[in-house]
């Protein structure tokens, strides 16, 4: 790892004055992405400015029947929430399949969902749900906020503060995981709230996408069987020693329907 | 250079880093607790286990400043100060969950972290929870039961009103 400049500000205002007109310098999340990129020296940040200090960011709340979530709560912390689990179990289910305990007890909601990794589990929360992401300067909708690998609508200096969440009528998440590293080669939310139907991938294509023939379908007939005419197009998916496109897209489409399965 | 203080099996410890310190490097080169192992370096392989603030995490990826005034737990730090080994500890020494020992100390700081949080631990749930802990000697199988035994001899221990 090169040396950087360590900054632990307490307030959101702080971290912001500390990362606005640095470009070199980036936020510190949970860090289990950003520290292994460091110590592999595939980055060299000036200043590492540490969101853990910022009380602001963390925890979870019910917020209009729905949920909001700080930034900064870890995986673990969303995983065993009773409220969570009361309102929205398909998301608890989601954040307990995240990599291991450790991984579950620094990663963070926010980390994450600013990281974009392809094959991050959340992005496929959030889209299927409708959530909105706030910042610290505007509200952004979960399908606006992803825009490509790697890449997020965030401007630079800007923080994710929260996430809220409305609450689907019935959802569930089904994930094909890298056995090594638990990243989903293919994670697939199904979502129901009133006449619409989400159905957001992860893992298969550079950042997550919405199966729009597949909401069709189960919006008509809720059962997997609603998806067996239906074949997803391997183009433009990923490819890499894990899994080819072609199975990828095969992979979308029994994610889907065992998500489905989960809930009658 | 930064002075990071905490609280590091109950006494106070306090060193200069490197914003770039990891945890692993403070405990181990500084502290000379050594218990605690550096296996693979990219968090996967759990060797370097600790508690910070009583949850389990991976000490190779977290800055030794991250932990700035938190409680911090080692494997040095689980068996009584008269040397009696913590039931954790008593249960992979019993039930041979060990061959090289190497991976030992973080799949007990894992494992003393399970079985806190879930009392009646089933095996789906040792194996699941063990998912950050890898093993290259014993199959896991022997660790496994050490880890039912030692959860049920915690179970035991523990007086009521305690975490």
């Amino acid at each position: 790892m090169y040396e950087f400049a360590y900054h632990r500000p307490a307030s959101l205002a702080e971290a912001s004055a500390l990362l606005t007109g640095n470009e070199e310098a980036r936020p510190l999340a949970g860090g289990h992405t950003l520290l292994p990129t460091l110590k592999q020296r595939l980055a060299q940040p000036s200043d590492l400015v540490d969101l853990g200090g910022i009380a602001e960011l963390k925890g979870i709340r019910e917020e209009a029947g729905g949920i909001t979530i700080g930034a900064m709560t870890t995986h673990g912390a969303v995983a065993h929430d009773q409220t969570v689990r009361r309102l929205i179990p398909a998301l608890a289910d989601l954040a307990e399949g995240i990599g291991d305990r450790q991984v579950r007890n620094r990663g963070t909601l926010g980390g994450s969902i600013s990281n974009n990794d392809p094959a991050a589990d959340y992005p496929a929360a959030l889209v299927g749900f409708g959530a909105v992401v706030r910042t610290t300067a505007r509200e952004i909708p979960a399908e606006d906020f992803f825009t490509g690998m790697f890449e997020t609508a965030l401007e630079p200096g800007e923080l994710v503060r929260e996430v809220h969440f409305p609450r689907p009528d019935r959802a569930a998440y089904a994930k094909f995981p890298n056995p090594a590293s638990r990243y989903a080669v293919v994670g697939v939310m199904v979502a129901q709230r009133g006449g619409e139907v989400r159905v957001a991938v992860t893992g298969a294509g550079p950042s997550v996408f919405r199966w729009t023939d597949a909401e069709v379908a189960l919006a008509g007939n809720w059962s997997p069987a609603a998806l067996d005419a239906l074949q997803v197009d391997a183009d433009g998916l990923n490819s890499d020693i894990h899994a080819s496109a072609e199975y990828r897209a095969n992979l979308v489409k029994v994610m889907a329907k065992r998500a489905v399965a989960q809930i009658p | 250079m930064p002075t990071v203080s905490m609280t590091v099996n109950g006494r106070p410890a306090t060193g200069e880093v490197e914003g770039r310190t990891l945890l692993v490097q403070f405990l181990r080169d500084q502290l000379r607790l050594t218990g605690t192992h550096v296996g693979c370096d990219t968090s996967q392989c759990g060797a370097c286990v600790v508690h910070v603030d009583g949850r389990s995490v991976k000490s190779c990826t977290i800055l030794a400043v991250q932990a700035q005034g938190c409680e911090v737990t080692t494997i040095e730090g689980l068996a009584a100060a008269d040397g009696t080994l913590h039931p954790m500890q008593a249960a992979f020494r019993e039930h041979h969950g060990l061959q090289c020992g190497f991976c030992t100390p973080g799949m007990v700081m894992s494992a003393v972290e399970l079985a806190r949080d879930n009392a009646g631990l089933t095996e789906a749930q040792v194996r699941e929870g063990l998912e950050g802990n890898l093993c290259r000697c014993t199959g896991y199988h022997n660790i496994v039961k050490a880890v039912l035994a030692g959860a049920e001899a915690m179970q035991g221990q523990r007086p009521a009103a305690a975490e």
